[in-house]
């Protein structure tokens, strides 16, 4: 993937988004956090003209899933004595009033898995409860799927069923009157699972240009000028620049096991609000293993966003971490305010690490 | 969402495919994307291979680049 | 999600600067070497410990590698580390080996060749004899490849599941050879070196934790006699072996110590490709885990050269590199050219790393 990062072809991409950007500011917009960690890696946003601004929409799982959520799966780690195994960046990120992983250090067992395998195994080897707390957007979904799929005979394996959907909050942003879009990147990863038709949707509904971008420096360059193309000819459509693994249907087992196993409903967002079916939850016949419904855990009131916190405006590509009053002050990655600064692809955390 | 990184397929086991990530090693499942072989690269995502990468396609995309570069 | 009015009391805590709070209870990010442990020992530790005497050179509040105690006409340095690592035995190393290189480099990096050391052992009933042996092969081994004796020890024996296997505590002396290189004392225009590759260590653990087959290994080392040569030559205006967080909260700590901007280019920090690739897959930063046989260093402009050279030469040094240079701005603050050219600070990681999904 040499070629993708290369110096040269980087200049030469910018020299063309250069010539071809209009007069007026264009806000292009990913939903993507591995998107956000390349931009704020390679220090795309210094190369780029001032008049286009690339914006950070809720493309963070961590950072939107929600506070009731994370109490929850707090709450079930504290009172019962099951093993609560997650993927990594959720160990630190706040719920109301607390942390997986200050309740790890009060004794609860938490753990970190790298895969859903992990977590079954761990609930094969054990006669005790695992709950694993299932967040992440349609790249994740499917391995959660095959793995449920094949758990059948594993009474003591259970999920906290946390996935959200892409395109619907896509959807959402571009029908909201007060978020200015003129493009999207579309996320590479989850384009592989879904394909890109669910663009072409899209920009036919919002006429807004959809490019489906890699993670190289010179992918998000390209996808960007592939936008900026599109705005000149006024011919807003889905485009794939992430030919290399992207295709147009996508993965079709992957999204089959993906409707096997779950159904779609509305979902909250954290600091957005619900989003019309964005969500997925397991259908009846897997009730089993949804570990919401297995375990009788009575949370308080579970509030998603701090007085005064910009997460919300943040996600939504409203506001930049900079705009918050706490940010570098009171709210830094040691003592988070919000869960935008502490997931690792979070956007406040990666202004804070990489500004 | 999306941290996947390619790697090669090397051998399989099953439900399970040893992959190369460029001198690093691991087991992956591969029963979302079953019908990989040795050879194959594949995109990695939290300990699964998701979909198959076509290096073919890779350096098509590189031409696809110079035109857009030179079309304007 | 409406938001209402701030309340006061909150007002108050939230203006106070969150990363001076220091949670209620220890938690695992204070071991791991980013700003939470900084918080812990800066804040706490060090304010509670804080003892002054008119033999101290350099106390507990410079937070140096090693204290300094200075009895005129000979300075000494004393340093002390605390190990603890799961495995015991690893590509590369060992608990016993890296305890006590851990000491001999705590006194190296402030330009001090170690004489003594002692070492505390805490034993959980049940250990088998032979790790404990092993263990010991392994402190020996070390010690005698760096000349330098085990005076004196204690050893404790601790109730099954009190303690985790066998923890380790090592102190040692040294004696300053001409200059004490402080944490303080880079200056513009110095360049910046480190003796080789970043993150071995740390990713190699990463990789044996999460299933990964790789040639990575521990990059365990004792450098005393390879700082010897480059004392010898002189010019080295401030040095810290880089463990524990690794490079970044390391050469932060230099930065904002000296009050100096250090400016590095990020294609010339030398990293094996392996822990640049297990890093790109697990979305964790090899610049962000720790090294175990590394030094950081400013240098004289005109002595840079040589000093590099001799590290070059030296069986621990041979992938060393100058990776950039001292500025006056901003001060404090690493700043990283990245390799298509962009910039951006590189801020100390918070504390435990754990793989992204996204």
């Amino acid at each position: 993937m040499l070629e993708f990062r290369d110096k040269t072809t980087t200049k030469a991409l910018i020299k063309e988004i250069r010539k071809i950007s209009p007069q007026n500011n264009i806000k292009v917009m990913h939903v993507c956090g591995t998107h956000e960690m390349t931009i704020a890696r390679w220090g795309l946003r210094e190369l780029l003209p001032k008049n286009i601004e690339l914006i950070s929409g809720p493309g963070c799982p961590v950072c939107v899933t929600s506070a009731s959520e994370i109490d929850f799966a707090i709450k079930l780690a504290r009172e019962k004595d099951v093993i609560l195994t997650t993927f990594g960046d959720m160990l630190s990120v706040p719920g109301t009033d607390s942390s997986l992983s200050e309740a790890k250090s009060q004794g609860a067992d938490a753990r970190i898995v790298y895969g859903i395998d992990e977590a079954t195994k761990i609930a094969a080897e054990t006669e005790r409860q695992v709950v694993h707390f299932s967040v992440g957007f349609e790249t994740t979904a499917p391995s959660i799927a095959s793995e449920i799929l094949e758990s059948k005979m594993l009474k003591n394996f259970s999920i906290i069923c946390s996935h959200r959907l892409i395109p619907p909050a896509m959807d959402y942003l571009l029908s909201s009157e007060d978020i200015e879009i003129d493009g999207f990147i579309c996320p590479g990863h989850v384009s592989t699972i879904i394909g890109y038709e669910p663009y072409g949707v899209l920009a036919e509904k919002f006429a807004k240009p959809m490019v489906v971008g890699g993670f190289e420096p010179n992918d998000i360059l390209l996808s960007i000028l592939m936008i900026l193309k599109q705005i000149k000819a006024e011919s807003p459509r889905a485009q794939n620049e992430y030919t290399r693994a992207a295709k147009k249907e996508g993965n079709v087992l992957a999204k089959k096991m993906m409707n096997d196993v779950f159904e779609i409903c509305d979902k909250g967002w954290r600091g957005i609000g619900i989003i019309p079916n964005s969500g997925l939850r397991l259908k009846d016949e897997f009730t089993e293993h949804d570990g919401e419904k297995k375990f009788k855990v009575e949370i308080g009131k579970s509030r998603d966003l701090r007085p005064g916190c910009k997460c919300g405006e943040i996600m939504k590509g409203k506001a930049i971490p900079q705009d918050c009053p706490y940010f570098r002050k009171a709210c830094t990655p040691e003592n988070p305010i919000g869960a935008c600064i502490v997931s690792s692809e979070g956007p406040c955390y990666i202004a804070y690490s990489y500004s | 969402m999306c941290l996947a990184i390619p790697a090669e397929v090397k051998k399989i086991k099953g439900e399970y495919a040893l992959v190369d990530f460029g001198g690093l090693k691991r087991d992956v499942k591969i029963v979302l994307t079953p019908e990989v072989k040795v050879g194959d690269y594949v995109l990695v995502h939290a300990g699964f291979s998701i979909q198959e990468m076509d290096i073919e396609e890779a350096k098509e995309s590189l031409e696809l680049w110079e035109q857009i570069l030179s079309a304007t | 999600m409406m938001e209402v009015g701030i309340p006061r009391r909150t007002k108050k805590e939230l203006r106070r600067k969150g990363s001076q709070r220091i949670p209620k209870t220890i938690q695992l990010s204070q071991g791991a070497g980013g700003s939470m442990m900084e918080a812990l020992i800066e804040k706490l530790i060090a304010k509670r410990l804080d003892i002054k005497s008119s033999f101290i050179g350099s106390g507990i509040d410079k937070l140096e590698d090693a204290g300094i105690i200075d009895l005129g006409d000979v300075k000494l340095a004393f340093t002390t580390d605390g190990c603890t690592v799961d495995p015991m035995f690893y590509p590369g190393g060992s608990l016993g080996s890296l305890s006590v290189g851990a000491t001999i480099n705590d006194l190296a990096v402030m330009g001090a060749k170690p004489i003594a050391i002692s070492f505390g052992l805490i034993l959980e009933e049940g250990l088998p004899l032979y790790i404990l042996e092993k263990t010991l092969d392994r402190m020996s081994g070390v010690c005698k490849e760096s000349g330098v004796p085990i005076i004196t020890g204690d050893t404790k024996v601790m109730e099954k599941g009190k303690i985790d296997k066998l923890v380790i505590n090592t102190a040692g002396i040294g004696i300053i050879q001409g200059d004490i290189i402080s944490d303080y004392g880079a200056r513009p225009g110095d360049k910046i070196l480190v003796s080789g590759t970043m993150g071995d260590h740390g990713m190699s653990l990463v990789a044996l934790r999460f299933g990964f087959e790789t040639n990575l290994q521990s990059d365990e080392a004792p450098l005393w006699h390879m700082m010897e040569q480059l004392l010898n030559i002189g010019g080295i205006t401030s040095a810290k072996d880089a463990t524990r967080g690794g490079f970044s909260p390391n050469i932060n700590e230099l930065a904002r110590k000296s009050n100096v901007c250090f400016y590095v280019y990020e294609d010339k920090i030398p990293i094996k490709p392996e822990a640049k690739r297990l890093g790109e897959v697990l979305g964790i930063d090899p610049l962000s885990t720790a090294c175990e046989g590394k030094i950081i260093m400013t240098v004289e402009p005109d002595k840079a050269g040589e000093i590099l050279e001799t590290m070059r030469h030296h069986k621990y040094g041979k992938e060393a590199a100058i990776i950039g240079g001292v500025r006056r701005n901003p001060k404090g603050q690493v700043v990283l050219e990245t390799e298509v050219g962009g910039k951006k600070v590189l801020r100390t990681p918070v504390g435990e790393l754990h793989p992204r999904i996204c």
